[in-house]
């Protein structure tokens, strides 16, 4: 049996529908992962913190509001300041424009799935691209 | 990663790692735990249960939040049920927690109980014990919500809260053998809702036919608003001084190891013979004879038994 990964599911910010997220939540715990889901409104900072005490492979992050450009790669770089970018994947999805995809990918968000992505599409790229290869001993 | 001595360094890396690798019973991690085992018995251990949805999670928050504000350092270890059919889980206890996400003197992990049915997962044992060593003062171990019967958590713990809620049931549940007797503290929550006051009388009528040197007070709270959080903090310190100044702590910390060791042997038995690759086909076949009524199970499991002893005996190498 291969180790269980996990996955952190956070809304970052302001907006207050997690519809999206929950949506996710269930297709990766019906995919066999352990799913933290940490709600609602929090702040970057909330979340690096909450990924490196859960030790998750990776941290997916649901936006809806429009300030994903700056929340998103805050976390990347709150996770490089505590040396854990390295271990843990950071995903986005939600209402984001393409033209804001290839920065934010620049920037250190592994992949964007916005609305209409199939889930299976999700749970492929997670269980493809953890990195993993630390933890197995 | 250098887990020992991150460890010792109470680095929130090392300490997360190390929960994962003992989740996954990880050779090295368990050595490493054998290893600092001595630092560890330092930490007041906690168990918070209760049904679904009764406010462990909101509590456990509260109760944490009060403790650092003496300057304590707190641990949580939050069990979720984990499917039994996938294996996924969704373990969403760190909702009610995330102001405390960000305390350096905080650490929260959530675990998915894998298969485990006491309310508590096999490796939250070993997690309790990492964080002990990492100098948590006070570890909270939150139960999945149980139902009668899950009470692994009185043999992980030092002190047990039940956590009710008005409207569950009548007088008789409150009677009722298992859960209701493993709790040394009750507290009564969203207790601003109707019915509380006669929830509360009910835990006290079943109190009053045991009879125990310690009578487990039954303490009103309202999570949510913080309030009876400090009178239940109290409790906790009270019971704690019970087992004291009672001579009872020893006591129970050995009840607890036993268990713990009797746990570890089990597990360690159902490996050697479920889990093996090399017995795996054999309690198929066994399996098999079975269902078609060619052998009854209480044969075939004492059969396996024998067989896998006498594979230890043979090869040296397995006996230690």
């Amino acid at each position: 049996m291969g180790k269980t990964i996990r996955v952190l599911i956070a809304k970052p910010g302001l907006d207050g529908h997690d519809r999206g997220a929950k949506v996710i939540a269930r297709a990766l715990r019906d995919a066999g992962m352990e799913v933290i889901y940490t709600g609602l409104r929090l702040t970057p900072e909330q979340i690096v913190q909450s990924a490196i005490q859960e030790d998750v492979d990776a941290v997916a992050l649901s936006i809806l509001s429009g300030a994903h450009n700056y929340l998103l790669p805050r976390v990347v770089e709150l996770l490089k300041e505590e040396n854990a970018y390295d271990d843990i994947l950071v995903l986005g999805g939600g209402v984001i424009p393409e033209e804001d995809i290839p920065q934010l990918k620049e920037k250190g968000i592994a992949e964007i799935f916005t609305h209409g992505t199939s889930t299976q599409v999700t749970i492929d790229f997670i269980r493809n691209n953890v990195k993993n290869s630390v933890r197995c001993s | 990663m250098d887990l020992l001595n991150g460890l010792l360094n109470k680095e929130k890396r090392a300490i997360a790692r190390m929960i994962t690798l003992v989740e996954a019973n990880d050779e090295e991690a368990l050595r490493i735990l054998s290893d600092l085992y001595k630092f560890s018995g330092k930490a007041y251990v906690i168990g918070i249960t209760g049904p679904p949805g009764a406010g462990k999670s909101t509590l456990t928050d509260k109760l944490a939040s009060n403790l650092r504000k003496e300057g304590k350092k707190v641990g949580i270890i939050a069990v979720d049920p984990t499917s039994p059919f996938t294996g996924g889980a969704i373990l969403g206890d760190r909702i009610r927690m995330n102001k405390l996400a960000t305390d350096p003197g905080v650490f929260i992990r959530s675990m998915g109980a894998r298969g485990h049915l006491g309310g508590i997962s096999k490796a939250t044992h070993a997690a309790v014990k990492i964080l002990d060593i990492a100098g948590f003062d006070y570890i909270f171990i939150e139960t999945v919500g149980v139902g009668q019967s899950e009470i692994d958590i009185v043999k992980a713990t030092d002190t047990v809260v039940m956590v009710m809620v008005p409207g569950l049931g009548d007088d008789i549940q409150a009677l009722k053998a298992g859960i209701m007797e493993i709790a040394d503290i009750f507290a009564v929550n969203k207790s601003d809702r109707d019915g509380a006051d006669r929830t509360k009388v009910e835990i006290e009528m079943m109190l009053d036919f045991s009879c125990t040197n310690w009578r487990p007070p039954v303490t009103k709270v309202v999570a949510t608003y913080n309030e009876g959080i400090e009178e239940l903090i109290d409790n906790v310190f009270e019971h704690k001084n019970f087992l004291i100044s009672s001579g009872t702590f020893l006591e129970k910390r050995i009840l607890n190891s036993e268990a713990e060791i009797i746990g570890l042997i089990k597990d360690r038995i159902i490996d050697r013979i479920v889990n093996d690759s090399s017995n795996e086909n054999d309690v198929r076949i066994y399996a098999e004879q079975a269902a078609k009524r060619k052998i009854d199970p209480y044969t075939a499991s004492v059969e396996l038994l024998v067989k896998s002893m006498k594979e230890v005996d043979n090869s040296g190498c397995k006996k230690g």
